[in-house]
């Protein structure tokens, strides 16, 4: 015991940037109704087990104490009472039948996602989530926004540490919300405990949840399905605001999503797209590619001209075949194939069709900067309209 | 020799040997699914490896049958053994029927029901799924397939002709229904090959592909592997093995023919009819 | 039925010896040592997850190798640690407590085992391979799972060829004990490990083959473009579960029913008193054993499924409590008015009845669908499954070790270290994951290489009680190895309260035993 807490003030001294949470034992606290039955439910079964398990060892550890050699206890012969046998049976049984009843009306409620004021779709990719308000072509996605110097232990962590996001789901409060989940790629999970729901994603299928928040506040989730290198990187924020406050809301974000479009014509000087595209990489790419576009040995490619990279077939194969593999090396391929890369992804590898998940101008960004970093002096640059042009000459 | 006694085989090879063989076996396959040259070697490598080991443990017990090692009880013990291992095949083939069931009555209703990600699908059986192209004519039940049935169910009776007549000593009613059960098993192969060949759909083709080709095909992997064995039968007969009194191995190999058999039957009626 | 043995051959030595046995004797060795070595090496990989997860922030592993770590952790610990073992004990004792002379097919029976190696060889290889190793969780969800680079066909190699060792094995166990039991030993006065064992081998037989399915498509959906998993092809990676957990739950009780049947000799034998409830006991195992088919879905309560299938799910999984608490309740009143002595097995014993039902409670909790939505995928079922598996069915081994280890070796063991190492282990155990049930509720997701601040204080502590936990099997590892070489000479019956058949064997026992059948009354 004392190694551990010695081991503790060691640390602590060594990295005093560990903020002390008080240790928590419980779920967290309940902001919906729901998570508030759901954790009534669980304190009511901690107590009937708690009791159940109290009696029973309660009887073995008397046995072990009374019941020994040592203390000239001698054995008894009996090894059957049929009416005691039933009893422990049948009270077990009743006790469970008790816990399910209250139990099931919990499940059918939590399944009914009729009558819901508002639905929002979202979306899972490998590695952030997609909110769109339905109904109101408000879209937007959310990153983790602590920055990677944290992770590396080269800042001071903060306080919400891997649970805070560049773009919150913004919800009213005192209102239905319905969830539509679904996925890109693989499944992932949107989990938020203090409103007791949890649903995975799956890519191809929509899965429904519902909530309502009763105060306004901010409230924090984490993915909750193993899906790749990011799974601990993709949390959840969602900021409940009172209805008048989310209606106004909901207008900025169509006004601001107007102008982005209504530039959506505009040209970029490649600084400009170097620098934006640099904040994307950053947020999208370098959890594989790596902050240094070096990859990772055999599993993700590096993005320099001429690095070397070995890996299986099912790597190279695909990669050559779009002109940015030879011989054991990465090649800087044509622009088109790399937007073809980036857009669409490379079927059967890690390498999702961000296409979904990004802008125009963040894919023309990101390319740029990926074309003209690390070494790479292509002078290439794209605008967003040639991405716009891209997505159009696909969908027809 | 007493044989009111249990044999115990004295220490052998061939387990170690047909580890390694499916070691080879394994990780050609690895290879070859990398596109690396070597690998269809390796796999072949393993392949004969693994043949080799079934003539020698087969063989080394097949000599200690003839010289009356195996008494009643070991007789027994190869009864259950054949019988577990035949339920463990079953239920290697209910895990896909129970993914066949899972896809036509949940799966695709569900994605019929998403109009949200997949506008416009259609959702009855059979599919491709709602994001692949939809044309392909599915099997038809009352054509091939139909003889298919009427060739495994005849052959399932040849082979119990072929078993009475190893039980009365009649020799030839044995080699002539066991040739009969083997051409039939060798037709019914020919006949799927050909349905592979003419279907205007493949193993991509969605969910109906993936379910209709992995199923009929094990079937048809089981079908040649027990007509590779009742030809080794055939053979030790002509060898002049068994008497009507002691012919486990004959059982045994036409067990595993029904077992082949029933699963057709459960093939044709939820792959190819309803 | 005679259970006269025949054998007329020579006897290898050195290599060869092991390579070609046929001996259950030796077989049950080979296995025994396989899996103690792939426990030692799965928990060296637990050391290197507790070691990135001891503090926040990324200390020594990118995510992609941590991944690799955890995955690894798991296949290695359940297909070459916990089942081996089992198998092991299997080979050892079922034919010396039915008085049958070997196993059925003994020929086979080395079989299974040297599959073993060459599956071992393929997974632990893929370490090397561009790409890493596995790293998609041992349950091998797919689309994730279709992703993966070399490393996830060598597995699912790997699995083929296991699958198929537990497959030959347990045709091989149903029949030995349905067909060589020596006359006068019906079924219902055959030893409760043995019991146990029926019924695993039945559930063994029934579901590897399914889980043999359920990865060759994942192999075809990787390579041969088959849409089983792919709903743009019409199908479903929800499917994969179903099947997955098919095969999945009843593995876990193919992990305990084996270590209920250690813990029902045991008992008695330091109680020096009858089990109570044999009867109840067989009827309880197999109950628990055909329930574990019903059940499968509850790792999955947050898919999506209709409520229907949800309430069909807990009611199932919260009826599996009901024989199980049973057995509890049995061995327990075994021990009531006994005479009881702790030696080292019974020390463990009595720590798994207790550390088992912890675990047992944990998985009540989460069999209650609303309170699963907060709890799955945390760390709260992390805590809730080391608690069975490793309190429960590893400590059992451990346990039957210590129990066994004098007949197999004709040495007693050092009690001194065996009591030390139960000690330490129990402790370090808790420190380790007793913490992780507060981490869960307190919304720690599993399978992470990183979290919040909030969970620090207690990943510190699990991750120095695993530091301890681990370095406590090395001390096993010499109390084993010491017994092996020489100690205080065992004698037939070491243990006054035994009553199976293998004690009126010599320790060690004959190289071939009961070539005579034994009367049994």
């Amino acid at each position: 015991m004392s190694r551990t807490i010695s081991g503790v003030c060691l640390t602590t001294a060594l990295f005093p940037g560990l903020a002390h949470a008080e240790l928590q034992f419980n779920l967290q606290s309940p902001a919906t109704p729901m998570a508030r039955e759901i954790y009534d439910l669980h304190t009511l079964i901690l107590l009937v087990c708690l009791g159940i398990f109290i009696v029973v060892f309660g009887f073995m550890f008397y046995a072990l104490a009374r019941h020994r050699k040592a203390a000239g206890h001698q054995a008894a012969h009996f090894h059957q009472n049929l009416k005691l046998e039933i009893l422990w049976t049948l009270i077990p049984f009743l006790i469970l039948v008790g816990m399910a009843y209250p139990t099931t009306q919990t499940i059918l409620a939590m399944k009914n996602t009729g009558h819901s004021d508002l639905s929002i779709k979202v979306t899972g990719h490998q590695w952030l989530w997609e909110y769109e308000h339905l109904g109101t072509g408000v879209r937007y996605t959310s990153s983790l926004a602590t920055p990677r110097a944290q992770i590396d232990n080269q800042a001071a962590k903060g306080v919400h540490y891997l649970l805070e996001v560049d773009r919150p789901l913004v919800v009213p409060t005192g209102k239905k919300v319905r969830l539509l989940l679904t996925s890109t790629d693989v499944i992932h999970s949107w989990w938020l405990p203090q409103f007791g729901v949890k649903q995975d994603a799956i890519p191809g299928f929509i899965h429904e949840a519902w909530f309502e928040v009763e105060k306004p506040g901010t409230y924090r989730g984490q993915c909750a399905e193993l899906c790749g290198v990011g799974h601990g990187f993709m949390p959840i924020v969602v900021e409940a605001v009172a209805p008048e406050r989310y209606t106004a809301w909901l207008a900025e974000q169509k006004a601001a999503q107007a102008k982005v479009a209504a530039a959506a014509g505009k040209s970029y000087i490649l600084a400009e797209l170097k620098t934006h595209g640099e904040t994307v990489f950053a947020a999208h790419c370098a959890m594989c590619h790596q902050a240094n576009g070096q990859g990772i040995a055999g599993a993700f490619p590096p993005l320099v001209d001429g690095a070397a990279f070995s890996a299986g077939a099912d790597l190279t194969t695909p990669l050559a075949a779009r002109g940015f593999w030879k011989d054991g090396k990465i090649v800087l391929g044509s622009k088109e194939r790399h937007l073809d890369i980036v857009m669409n992804g490379i079927a059967g590898t890690a390498m999702q069709a961000l296409g979904r998940q990004l802008s125009d101008l963040d894919v023309a960004a990101v390319i740029s900067y990926e074309r003209n970093n690390w070494g790479n002096h292509t002078g290439d640059v794209i605008q967003p309209a040639e991405v716009a042009a891209l997505r159009k000459g696909a969908r027809s | 020799m007493d044989t009111s006694r249990y044999y115990l085989p004295a220490p052998s090879w061939w387990p170690i040997v047909g580890s390694i063989a499916l070691l080879t076996l394994a990780s050609g396959f690895v290879l070859l699914l990398q596109q690396v040259q070597a690998g269809p070697y390796l796999m072949l490598a393993g392949a004969l490896i693994l043949v080799g080991m079934l003539f020698g443990w087969f063989g080394t017990v097949i000599r200690e049958s003839i010289a009356g090692k195996f008494n009643n009880q070991v007789d027994v013990s190869y009864r259950w053994g054949m019988g577990w291992f035949i339920f463990s095949e079953v239920m290697f083939f209910a895990a896909f029927f129970g993914a066949l069931f899972y896809a036509r009555n949940l799966a695709v209703p569900w994605l019929g029901q998403t109009p949200l990600l997949w506008p416009g699908y259609n959702a009855a059986w059979p599919t491709a799924g709602p994001g692949l192209p939809a044309q392909f004519t599915p099997m038809a039940a009352w054509g091939i397939p139909a003889i298919n049935t009427l060739i495994l169910l005849s052959s399932g009776a040849t082979v119990t002709w072929a078993h009475w007549g190893m039980k009365k000593g009649n020799r030839s009613q044995l080699k002539l229904g066991l040739l009969l059960t083997i051409l039939l098993g060798a037709t019914f192969l020919v006949l799927q090959a050909h349905e592979y060949l003419s279907a205007d759909f493949s193993l991509n083709t969605g969910i109906y592909g993936a379910t209709f080709f992995m199923l009929t095909g094990f079937h048809g992997a089981h079908v040649t592997l027990g007509a590779i064995m009742l030809s080794v039968i055939l053979a030790r007969v002509f060898a002049g093995h068994f008497t009507p009194e002691r012919h486990f191995a004959f059982e045994a190999v036409s067990w595993y023919w029904h077992f082949v058999d029933v699963v057709w039957l459960l093939l044709f009626i939820f792959v190819y009819w309803l | 039925m005679t259970t006269l043995a025949l054998h007329q051959h020579a006897h290898p030595a050195g290599i060869t010896r092991w390579l070609t046995t046929t001996n259950h004797k030796d077989i049950g060795t080979l296995y025994l040592c396989f899996s103690f070595a792939m426990f030692l090496f799965a928990g060296a990989l637990a050391m290197l997850v507790r070691a990135e997860l001891f503090q926040p922030g990324l200390q020594f592993f990118q995510p992609n190798v941590f991944n690799q770590l955890t995955t690894m952790h798991g296949l290695i610990m359940i297909f070459g640690a916990i089942m081996p073992a089992f198998v092991g004990f299997a080979n050892w004792q079922i034919p010396l407590m039915i008085g049958a002379p070997d196993m059925a097919f003994p020929r086979l029976n080395n079989w299974s085992f040297w599959l073993l190696p060459m599956a071992a060889l393929l997974l632990l290889s893929s370490f090397l391979v561009p790409g890493g190793a596995v790293a998609g969780g041992w349950t091998m969800y797919p689309p994730l799972y279709i992703q993966g680079g070399v490393a996830y066909d060598m597995t699912i190699f790997a699995l083929h060829i296991m699958g198929i060792s537990s497959i030959i094995g347990s045709i091989n166990i149903i029949t030995t004990i349905l067909n060589l039991r020596a006359p006068g030993m019906t079924l219902m006065k055959m030893p409760m490990f043995v019991w146990t064992w029926l019924i695993t081998a039945y559930l063994l037989i029934a579901v590897m083959p399914v889980l043999a399915s359920a990865v060759t498509m994942l192999l075809t959906d990787r390579h041969l473009g088959t849409h089983f998993f792919n709903a743009a092809g019409g199908g479903d990676p929800v499917m994969f579960q179903h099947i997955f957990w098919f095969f999945g739950h009843p593995e876990v009780y193919i992990m305990i029913l084996p270590a209920f049947g250690i813990l029902s000799t045991i008992i008695p034998t330091f109680s020096r008193k009858p089990l109570f409830g044999y009867h109840s006991m067989v009827y309880a195992t197999a109950s628990i054993a055909i329930l574990s088919f019903v059940v499968w879905a509850h790792h999955m309560f947050t898919v999506g499924m209709p409520a229907a299938g949800q309430l069909f799910f807990m009611y199932t999984t919260m009826l599996i409590a009901v024989p199980t608490g049973v057995k509890v309740f049995n061995w327990i009143a075994t021990m009531w008015k006994g005479a009881i002595t702790f030696e080292t097995p019974m020390l463990f014993a009595v720590a798994v009845v207790c550390l088992f039902t912890i675990g047992g409670f944990s998985g009540l909790v989460l069999a209650i669908v609303p309170v699963d939505i907060q709890l799955q995928d945390t760390y709260y079922v992390v805590a809730h499954f080391h608690y069975v598996l490793f309190s429960g069915a590893a400590m059992s081994i451990m346990a039957g070790v210590y129990y066994w280890l004098p007949k197999w070796t004709g040495h007693l063991y050092d009690e001194t270290l065996g009591k030390w190492h139960f000690w330490l282990t129990t402790i370090a155990f808790n420190v380790t994951f007793f913490p992780m049930h507060f981490t869960g509720l307190a919304g720690m997701p599993r399978r992470v290489p990183d979290y919040a601040l909030q969970f620090a204080d207690f990943n510190m502590l699990s991750s120095i009680g695993a530091f301890v936990l681990g370095a406590s099997q090395l001390l096993f590892l010499y109390t084993v190895f010491k017994c092996a070489r020489g100690g205080a000479a065992a004698g037939e019956k070491p243990w006054d309260g035994a009553d199976t058949l293998e004690w009126t064997l010599p320790s060690p026992p004959p190289y071939h035993t009961f070539e005579t059948a034994p009367l049994v009354k």
